[in-house]
């Protein structure tokens, strides 16, 4: 049995050279999809700011109204802007040949890119716009360089002046108390609605709820597969005795 | 039912079938861990059968419709989920299993005479099974799917005279298209799957008819009592059927947490790219075939030398072949008196290692991106893989064996 599992162990060593890499340093985003106002949070952000551009057409509305415990009702008042009925797929309205000529190419569809990406990417990504005039649309990125994305969330964050601070580490200044890095932007060129931390917050949710997107079926995942492993130990018990009572007649 | 089944044996020699290959099928009462491979090897292709089936039921296979199809089977369609995590984990299971069951195969000697056409029909199962995995990777239409596809099938094209027309011909069309990916629908879930169980048939009656090999590598057949029975044997059922069950058990919950905690397995089963649809226009930054290919891979990156006035691309080709190709003569190259490597002498024991782990580490190779201190790395492991075959003819004959005993041990 331990020859078993070390031949395995040995199978999946790959798995362990993997793990390195990555060129930009990243914020760490821990997804809880059962964080259901969290998610309810997410969702809002989502229809308000990002949907307009961008769609997620491999979803349907009544699945997310369900699984975020909104009642299907307000969330066709609330939340459905195309006219769309609740079991439709969450398309939008802008035409994709009409946004290459706006942006240069059609706003790319988000429903999986929390893992096509990753969700410590697409947090710092969306905490990560600053000014640049150089920029078409006066803004960049530090995550995604060059970003040809204006930044939506403007009227919430306002505008960072300079570079966010995405990847540092918050620390205390040992004479004067202040704290260091508690704000990716140190200084902004036009204010927003929120302070930093409640746009850390608001970022966390729609994070939170992207990630959601990519894999919903996450949570019902990891609940079913727990009593599918104390049925497979169980049979292994039941595997292990028949097996004892046969092989006692070998010798 | 004793009446029906003597109704169907005159019939259809069923009692036959089921006493010659399971209850007075004698296999060799060592067995060790290793010898749970086989039996997992069938349990893989049939979970790939199944769990097949039903995807296909709702799978859309055009360049349009792929994608969104997947996504349909991921989030509308009931335990499709699951279908489909037990169905792209149950493919590197196969292949993690088939590379044990192939590691035992040389540990114990297990191709040699008489077992050659076993160990022939083995190397036509993981052949059907490389192209079985590599046709059916382009049908959920990801990024990665269709620049793999691209990167492979571009290879044939490096075979001069012939080789633009032969990936044309394979292609049947320009570039990988809605076209290529019908006809890697096809031959994934019709015509390689039947290619695949008949090589298991043969691959399974071969083993029959001369019995299996132990881990002591002695014949037990060679040990008979009164009865004709093999003293070493014990009837493979209900011995080793309910023996496999342990094996059963174990893998299934290896394979479940994976399934169900880990599905992905940090981008290694389910590559990253993948959750972009393909984009003939955007080619991904690092292009990388899923872990099984790897070592291969690694192979042809390796090769950077211009020979006799045809490209490196087209001798890397020619060493990857040949390490796949390789493997099918293996019988025919190791002289040793014993079959397994613990009578071997410590030659033999030394180049399996060397062997063993060559491997491991040309598939990490070939899973980043390459670099130049990495080629070298691949270039010596590449040399090394090959020593290990065209060097055995000469250390298994070299090397002092120890004395095989006359019945199994352990």
């Amino acid at each position: 049995m331990r020859k078993l599992i070390f031949g395995l162990f040995i199978a999946f060593l790959p798995v362990l050279g993997l793990a390195a890499g990555g060129a930009v340093s990243l914020d760490e985003f821990d997804s809880d999809h059962s964080d259901k106002a969290s998610l309810q949070r997410g969702v809002a952000t989502f229809t308000n700011y990002c949907m307009g551009c961008h769609s997620m057409e491999y979803a349907r509305y009544k699945r997310v109204a369900n699984d975020l415990e909104i009642p299907e009702a307000l969330y066709k008042e609330n939340l459905i802007f195309t006219g769309a009925k609740i079991g439709e797929l969450m398309k939008n309205s802008m035409s994709k040949d009409m946004a290459a000529d706006w942006f240069g190419a059609p706003p790319p569809d988000l429903t999986l890119e929390t893992r096509l990406r990753g969700e410590d990417w697409v947090y710092s990504y969306l905490r990560g716009f600053y000014k640049d005039e150089t920029r078409p649309f006066g803004v960049n990125n530090v995550v995604f360089p060059l970003v040809g994305m204006p930044h939506a969330l403007v009227g919430l964050q306002g505008l960072c002046a300079v570079e966010p601070k995405i990847g540092a580490e918050a620390s205390v200044e040992p004479l004067s108390g202040s704290i260091n890095n508690a704000d990716v932007c140190p200084e902004y060129a036009i204010e927003g609605s929120m302070t930093g931390a409640e746009f850390d917050q608001a970022m966390y949710d729609l994070t939170n709820f992207m990630s959601y997107m990519a894999d919903p079926v996450k949570l019902e995942r990891e609940r079913l597969g727990i009593f599918v492993l104390i049925f497979v130990a169980i049979f292994f018990v039941f595997a292990y005795l028949l097996n004892r009572e046969y092989w006692k007649d070998v010798h | 039912m004793q009446k029906l089944i003597s109704w169907v044996d005159e019939r259809l020699p069923i009692v036959d079938a089921w006493n010659k290959h399971l209850a007075k099928y004698y296999a060799p009462k060592n067995f060790n861990v290793w010898y749970f491979f086989g039996s997992l090897a069938m349990l893989a292709l049939v979970n790939q059968l199944v769990t097949g089936i039903w995807l296909t039921m709702s799978y859309n296979p055009t360049s349009e419709g792929a994608f969104a199809s997947v996504e349909y089977i991921m989030r509308d369609v009931e335990w499709g989920w699951l279908l489909r995590y037990l169905h792209s984990t149950g493919a590197s299971a196969f292949f993690i299993v088939v590379y044990l069951h192939m590691f035992r195969g040389l540990m114990y000697g297990s191709y040699q005479k008489p077992r050659e056409l076993i160990w022939l029909f083995g190397m036509l199962i993981y052949l059907a099974l490389m192209a079985e995995a590599f046709m059916g990777y382009l049908l959920p239409w990801g990024q990665m799917s269709y620049w793999g596809a691209q990167v492979i099938v571009n290879l044939f094209g490096a075979i001069p005279v012939i080789g633009d027309d032969l990936s044309l011909w394979i292609r049947g069309d320009y570039l990988i298209s809605g076209i290529t990916l019908n006809r890697f629908f096809a031959l994934h879930v019709v015509a390689l799957p039947i290619v695949l169980l008949a090589l298991v048939v043969l691959h399974i009656l071969a083993l029959h008819e001369v019995g299996s090999n132990n881990p002591d590598g002695i014949e037990i057949k060679k040990n008979k009592d009164e009865n004709g029975i093999p003293k070493d044997g014990i009837p493979f059922h209900p011995y080793y059927s309910v023996h496999d069950l342990l094996g059963v058990a174990v893998f299934f919950f290896i394979f479940f947490v994976v399934v169900f905690y880990f599905p992905e397995v940090g981008g290694l089963f389910l590559e990253k790219p993948n959750f972009e649809p393909a984009n003939p226009l955007k080619t991904p930054e690092h292009i990388a075939p899923v872990w099984y290919f790897t070592p291969f891979y690694a192979m042809l990156r390796a090769v950077t030398l211009e020979l006799f006035g045809l490209p490196a691309k087209f001798w890397g080709v020619v060493v990857m072949g040949g390490a796949i190709a390789i493997l099918f003569v293996l019988p025919w190259l190791d002289r040793s008196p014993v079959r397994s490597i613990r009578y071997k002498g410590w030659l033999s024991k030394i180049a399996l290692a060397v062997f063993a782990v060559s491997f491991v580490v040309l598939g990490y190779l070939g899973l980043v991106p390459a670099t130049e201190g990495r080629t070298m790395v691949a270039q010596i492991l590449t040399a090394l893989y090959f020593l290990y075959f065209i060097l055995m003819p000469f250390y298994t004959r070299m090397e002092k064996t120890k004395p095989v005993p006359e019945r199994v041990t352990g």
